[in-house]
């Protein structure tokens, strides 16, 4: 259960091509996260998979049957909102309910069902107040509860996350985490976070402009990107980019460099260069360093270093941990 | 599903507008049944040159400007005050709202005789008690009579209306005028008003229609007396067309009072317009 | 943060705004002591009026004098009539064009709009004669289908602005849950529209009950309205200034007290969602 496939799914709206025909395969039981930058496509694919969206082309299948026709509520996906779309004037039970009374399930199994959701939500408490009374994250439990109920073959998520603070966040996204492997049903993410992608997925789909540039698990993406945007999307901070001279050397027209894949020496390496910002944040630092060689570079380093702004220091990048890229930005 | 509205609104807009412009352009007296046929200009040129046209014009305009002076400023620095912190808010609300649910014809009435009247009203009242003489208001100075009743109904919709935009100003915009120097005056002057303009224009536009036709608080007072004094447009089209009978007359007047609203209403549409659009 | 205010300057504004308030109000508070006193009191000085005997006399002679809660039922049939067949026409409308909003839709609505900027008298003519030659002068249902069309656009404006404020999201969620259109109407979509609808019901009465150029003009007695009944003591005969208080605090009552309740919404209702 949980099979979804898309085959040259094309998106227009009038003139405009949001999605370009598209293949995807989306297997049972994994946690697929959508990436890319504000306007890439990622949410019209998610809605083009909900229903809510009709596809100009191409077809949809889930668990085999082809659904591009569907309506959103016959294809047995549930969805939480961005911004949770609760029903402000029903009970927090009522809200969670809706979805089986619309299926016209008796009044105890409804009942019954939503107590399991609480229970496994953690809100049993919360069950007769209205969404207006909850605080964001609770309002989020209650937009899952109201999607786990149905028992749907697929769980889709808009940018579930980008209404809470960091902290709540952060403790957000290890529930959905834990409730994926609880349930081990097919859960579609999308976002523009790259942490959040990498922390949760199976898979990472990069998209941008519609198309996709990269589909892989979180660490192939980060060991084997194929091209220039996928590498400078995923990772943090960002990949270190350099061409002229340098990349020549390396038989590239653009040469990258990770972060952490950056040594820093006082002493002695091929680029030298002047510290510009260096922020502690404890575990690691991050210095910003003005080379002459290779422009503005970036190094992670684990721990504590004292370097201060002004300082003279060297970098060396890991020989082994050089991307290279073509003019077209595509890995070599 | 919108068809029934347009249909309803449809009907209503055009076949008075036809008819009053179809009569503008007849003989058509009630008392004289049998003088009928194409008017020609006749309707407009006797309605505009009768003796009471231009008073009335004149008093339309003084009507419509005097209102509007003493609610939008009174309106204003109402607004300001309300906006401020104290205890009873709320209430102070109610209490400055209350005039606006007033029917015309009661305030109209109640102005003129408990308070206005020369023997009996409060202001006479109070007048003699410093030794004074009550003032004929409605008779020695009718238009002003009436901009008051007029502007005491509708200073509570501009301030409260006023009130809602200052409400919804950003109070860091405010605090930020106040770290860049600005004083009370110059946040008054660059931040507060620019920010109510559109409220402002509003407040003027919706105003100006609907005083453009005052007409109830004119019939239960002065009638538009003495004399000419305080006959305004609306009320003078009444008096043409119901009670001197001159159906052709009173719809050229009709038209006259319609191109005149159109002028105003098309700046409102404009205003109102440009917020359907985010 | 909320900044902090000096008690005295705190103390300050409420005089100010208490005096403006209580000025503003005064003549509603006057005609409210009015209402209660003998006729003869009634025209004494403020000091007099304040301090002679109460009572309910002016109450009673204004049904005596002439048939009061007739007009006052008039009144009732008008503004709700008027009211509730407005909303039966408007809410299709509002809602078709708040949820699938065509090309013209925004055309439509100025449209509407620009039907209720039409000065009453620049049509009083045709509808008089109409009126006449259909012997609708002085019924109800003839004021009721004018004070409708007066007030129509503004309903569908009120409406569609409410209507808006229904965020799409919610819907596709109720589409994700399995509704179909019409549990989509009932469960949804109705109940969040229920309090928009109920101001707009609110404000419409308003307006209508206080509506004095149409029912001036088109009743006489037996479908006259409080409007037109109170207009009839502006040729009194005798001392009235109790019963017209008495009259008057009748006709501004119930409605005074909607309006206080409906303040918010009339901000929204009366700029046609200019100002919110």
């Amino acid at each position: 259960m949980g099979q979804i496939t898309l085959s040259k799914v094309v998106k227009q709206f009038g003139e405009v091509t949001v999605i370009p025909p598209l293949d995807l395969e989306i297997n049972e039981g994994e946690f697929v996260v959508f990436v890319g930058p504000s306007g890439c496509g990622k949410s019209t694919l998610l809605r083009l998979i909900a229903g809510l969206e009709d596809t100009s082309a191409g077809s949809i299948t889930i668990d085999g049957v082809n659904a591009t026709d569907l309506p959103p509520a016959k294809r047995g996906l549930a969805m939480v909102f961005q911004s949770y779309a609760l029903y402000p004037h029903m009970t927090v039970r009522k809200n969670i309910a809706f979805p089986l009374k619309m299926a016209g399930m008796s009044p105890e199994e409804q009942e019954k069902r939503v107590k399991a959701a609480a229970g496994v939500l953690n809100m049993n408490k919360l069950l007769d107040r209205r969404p207006g009374q909850l605080s964001g994250g609770q309002r989020q439990r209650v937009a899952i509860g109201r999607a786990i109920v149905r028992e749907p073959k697929a769980f889709l998520f808009d940018e579930p996350l980008s209404n809470l603070d960091a902290a709540l966040r952060m403790g957000m996204r290890l529930e959905i985490t834990e409730l994926h492997q609880r349930l081990k049903t097919t859960m579609i993410y999308v976002t523009h976070d790259q942490v959040e992608a990498m922390t949760m997925a199976d898979k990472i789909v990069v998209l941008n402009a519609g198309r996709i540039e990269q589909a892989g698990s979180p660490l192939e993406l980060y060991k084997n990107p194929k091209n220039i945007f996928v590498a400078s999307f995923i990772g943090s901070p960002k990949m270190n980019f350099v061409g002229g001279q340098v990349a020549k050397y390396h038989n590239a027209a653009t040469i990258g460099v990770r972060p952490e894949h950056v040594m820093l020496s006082t002493s002695s390496g091929p680029w030298k260069g002047t510290v510009g910002v260096a922020e502690h944040l404890g575990s690691d630092t991050f210095v910003h360093v003005n080379t002459e060689e290779a422009g503005t570079i970036t190094a992670r380093i684990s721990g504590e270093v004292v370097v201060k702004h002004g300082d003279t220091v060297w970098l060396t990048p890991m020989p082994d941990k050089i991307y290279r890229f073509d003019a077209e930005g595509v890995a070599i | 599903m919108v068809s029934p509205a347009v249909a309803v609104l449809l009907i209503w807009m055009i076949v008075p507008l036809a008819m009053t412009i179809w009569f503008s352009f007849q003989q058509y007296n009630l008392l004289y049944p049998d003088r009928t046929g194409f008017a020609g200009i006749e309707n407009y040129y006797y309605f505009i040159t009768d003796f009471r046209f231009q008073p009335a014009i004149w008093n339309t305009l003084r009507l419509v400007l005097g209102v509007l002076a003493i609610t939008t400023i009174g309106g204003i620095l109402l607004a300001l005050l309300l906006d401020q912190p104290f205890w009873g808010q709320g209430i102070v609300r109610l209490l400055v709202l209350a005039p606006f649910f007033v029917m015309p014809t009661v305030s109209a009435l109640v102005w003129q005789n408990m308070f206005m009247d020369p023997v009996n009203g409060l202001f006479a009242h109070i007048a003699k008690a410093f030794g004074g003489d009550g003032y004929d208001f409605l008779g020695q100075s009718p238009l002003m009579s009436i901009i008051i009743m007029v502007a005491w109904q509708w200073l509570p919709f501009a301030t409260l209306i006023l009130l809602t935009a200052l409400q919804s100003l950003d109070r860091e915009q405010i605090e930020a005028a106040e770290m860049d120097g600005a004083s009370v005056w110059s946040r008054f002057i660059y931040i507060i008003l620019p920010h109510m303009t559109r409220a402002i224009t509003v407040v003027i536009l919706i105003q100006t229609i609907f005083i453009l036709s005052v007409y109830a608080e004119i019939l239960v007072t002065t009638n538009g007396g003495p004399g000419t004094a305080s006959l305004n447009l609306p009320f003078l089209v009444y008096l043409a067309s119901i009670v001197d009978n001159d159906v052709g007359m009173g719809a050229a007047g009709g038209v006259i009072a319609i191109i005149l609203a159109n002028i105003v209403a098309f700046f409102l549409m404009r205003a109102i317009g440009k917020n359907l659009e985010h | 943060m909320p900044r902090r205010i000096s008690n005295s300057q705190k103390t300050m504004t409420t005089v100010a705004a208490w005096t403006i308030g209580v000025l503003i109000f005064f003549p509603i508070l006057w005609i409210f002591i009015l209402s209660f006193k003998a006729e003869g009191d009634a025209i004494g000085t403020p000091l007099h009026v304040i301090s002679s005997a109460w009572t309910f006399d002016a109450y009673g002679e204004v049904q005596g004098r002439s048939d009061y809660f007739k007009h006052f039922w008039n009144s009732v049939v008008l503004s709700l009539g008027s009211t509730l067949i407005g909303l039966a026409i408007a809410i299709p409308a509002a809602w078709s064009m708040a949820f699938v909003p065509g090309k013209r839709t925004k055309d439509l609505l100025m449209w509407m709009l620009s039907t209720k900027m039409m000065p009453a008298a620049g049509v009083l003519v045709p509808i008089y004669l109409i009126f006449r030659d259909l012997g609708l002068l002085d019924t109800r249902i003839g004021l009721v289908a004018i004070l409708t069309l007066v007030n129509l656009p503004i309903i569908v404006w009120m409406l569609y602005t409410y209507f808006k404020e229904i965020p799409g999201e919610i819907l596709e969620a109720a589409r994700m849950d399995g509704a179909s259109l019409r549990s989509e109407i009932l469960y949804v979509l109705t109940p969040m529209a229920i309090p928009g609808i109920a101001s707009t019901m609110l404000l419409n009465i308003i307006l209508a009950w206080n509506e004095a150029f149409w029912t001036l003009r088109l009743t006489a007695a037996s479908a006259a309205p409080l409007t037109a009944f109170i207009a009839s003591y502006s040729s009194p005969e005798g001392l009235f200034y109790a019963k017209l208080s008495a009259a008057s605090v009748m006709a501004i009552a119930p409605i005074l007290i909607m309006g206080w309740f409906s303040q918010k919404q009339l901000v929204r209702g009366l700029t046609f969602g200019a100002v919110k």
